[in-house]
């Protein structure tokens, strides 16, 4: 192993392999330390769509430059990502949704991106597995160019081009302690030695304000135990994402024919609490039935449990601290893995002291001292 | 080519290259990587073939390389589950 490095990223999920491969690019001498295997956190039990419909600014223009790099990521890296471009659903249910729904469009088309919304009878002819009905939707918002990605590979792809660009990557290697000397970042320390640094990246998930402790930072992040399930292959049914923010509901069709989907469960702990519910399955299985009555007779095969890391404000934390050279990529909620592109080359582009392509000061974690602007776009 | 994993189709060769190039070390990493063991029978007859592969291919014992099994074990319906489907 090891002892020195320009930057240490800590967590092997889809943040950390990002900013490594986007540091490395830029000729820093990088180290990722995981604590157990790449994609281990939420990167490995996400949903890993793909959605630029957002609410709020900041959301919309980090999801849709990400799509712009997501697009030609299969090429740069040299890795197959699993890219598919089917869509988001977004059904509305009513007056009060529909007015939500166009202040958004409106934004929304205002950064150039192609949404519409569409009624009951298009939203059969997308996916014709829905029944609007069941969905108690009175129309939707569609925009083709969401879609998702194959959260494996694409952790993978990004780890596997970071190493050819020299940076190293430990496995089962969990940072213990950070040593701080006036004000500035000097060493990590992990259960398999010392690594000298002047930059940390936070990128540890749910588990990110525990690093913060370690450099005596109190970070407002809560981890959320969110769950979802699989069912067995079908022949191809439909190639978007459906989702609703008032049901919670979301769920799409895998490339291998599997439906991949969740619902906020009934006993949503805070905590670092693990054991999947049988009322989330009744709960879930329950609204798929409704929403693709069809689907009542397919198998769930597997559900299993991830952690969101929650800020007060749904929005992530990206950015310098007042720790010198600790720099914070983590609170993403529920939609950490389609931004990650957009927020690893910006982050690269902070450490470089490059020109940054957007300004992101507004999700530096001061943000909490003053008022505080909502997400309000989220399902899960 | 010898199949491993029946479900998945997924053969010893696409094990050996995870393992080789992408340095897997454990029954989770090979799950994430090629779908081991997420097919219907939920890797009751792979995984087992898979740890020794890896046993063989680490020096790690079987005992070391345990798989985590995610409920429901056996599959049942979504009209089942959520209460519409009664006969
Ligand atoms: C059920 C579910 C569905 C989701 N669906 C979507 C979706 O559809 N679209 C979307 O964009 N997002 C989705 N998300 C959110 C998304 O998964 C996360 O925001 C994203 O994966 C976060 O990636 P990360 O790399 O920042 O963190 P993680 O993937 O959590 O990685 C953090 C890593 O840090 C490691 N670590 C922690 N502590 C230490 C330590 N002390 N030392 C070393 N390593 C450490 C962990 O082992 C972990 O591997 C979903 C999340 C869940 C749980
Ligand atoms: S043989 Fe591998 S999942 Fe069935």
């Amino acid at each position: 192993m090891k002892n020195e490095a320009d930057v240490v990223v800590i967590g092997g999920g889809i943040n950390g392999c990002a900013i490594a491969y986007e540091l490395a690019k830029r000729g820093k001498d990088i180290i990722v330390v995981e604590r157990k295997w790449l994609a281990y956190g939420a990167t490995g039990r996400c949903g890993a769509g793909i959605r630029q419909q957002w609410a709020t600014k900041e959301n919309a223009m980090l999801a849709k430059k990400s799509v712009e790099i997501f697009e030609g990521l299969s090429e740069e890296l040299g890795y197959d990502i699993g890219l598919r471009q089917g869509g988001y659903l977004i059904a509305i249910h009513d007056e009060e949704g529909m007015k939500q729904a166009k202040k958004n469009v409106e934004m929304q088309r205002s950064i150039g991106l192609p949404v519409r919304i569409i009624g009951e009878d298009e939203i059969k002819e997308i996916a014709p597995i829905l029944s609007p009905e069941g969905m108690e939707a009175i129309a939707a918002t569609f925009c083709p160019t969401d879609g998702h990605a194959n959260p494996f590979k694409t952790t993978y792809a990004y780890a596997m081009a970071a190493k050819k660009l020299g940076a190293e990557i430990y496995k089962f290697t969990e940072v213990k302690d950070i040593k701080v000397e006036e004000g500035k970042v000097k060493k990590v320390i992990t259960n398999r030695g010392e690594i000298k640094t002047k930059y940390v990246v936070n990128a540890a998930g749910a588990w990110s304000r525990e690093i913060g402790k370690m450099v005596g930072l109190e970070m407002p992040n809560k981890p959320v135990r969110k769950e979802a399930m699989v069912t067995e292959p079908l022949k191809r049914m439909f190639d978007c994402m459906v989702i609703s923010f008032k049901h919670g509901i979301y769920f799409s069709q895998q490339d291998e024919g599997q439906i991949l989907g969740g619902i906020p469960s009934p006993e949503e702990k805070v905590g670092y609490h693990t054991e999947p519910t049988f009322s989330f399955l009744k709960h879930m299985a329950h609204m798929l039935g409704k929403y693709a009555p069809s689907l009542k007779h397919v198998s769930i095969l597997r559900q299993w449990t991830g952690f969101y890391d929650v800020t007060p404000d749904a929005l992530p934390i990206l950015g310098e601290t007042s720790i010198e050279g600790f720099i914070q990529c983590n609170g993403f909620s529920g939609h950490g893995f389609m931004i990650a592109p957009m927020t690893a080359r910006l982050l690269a582009q902070l450490i470089c002291g490059e020109k940054i392509d957007m300004d992101i000061s507004r999700l530096n974690m001061d943000r909490f001292k003053g008022e505080i602007t909502e997400e309000k776009a989220v399902v899960g | 080519m010898k199949i491993v994993c029946r479900c998945e189709d997924i053969s010893e060769e696409d094990i050996v290259k995870a393992i080789d190039e992408y340095g897997c070390e454990t029954l989770a990493e090979l799950k994430q990587l090629l779908r081991l063991g997420m097919g219907h029978c939920q890797g009751r007859t792979c995984l087992i073939l898979a740890a020794k592969i890896l046993a063989r291919k680490t020096g790690k014992s079987i005992q070391e390389i345990m798989p985590s099994f995610r409920p429901p074990v056996v599959p049942v319906d979504i009209g089942l589950i959520g209460g519409e489907n009664e006969e």
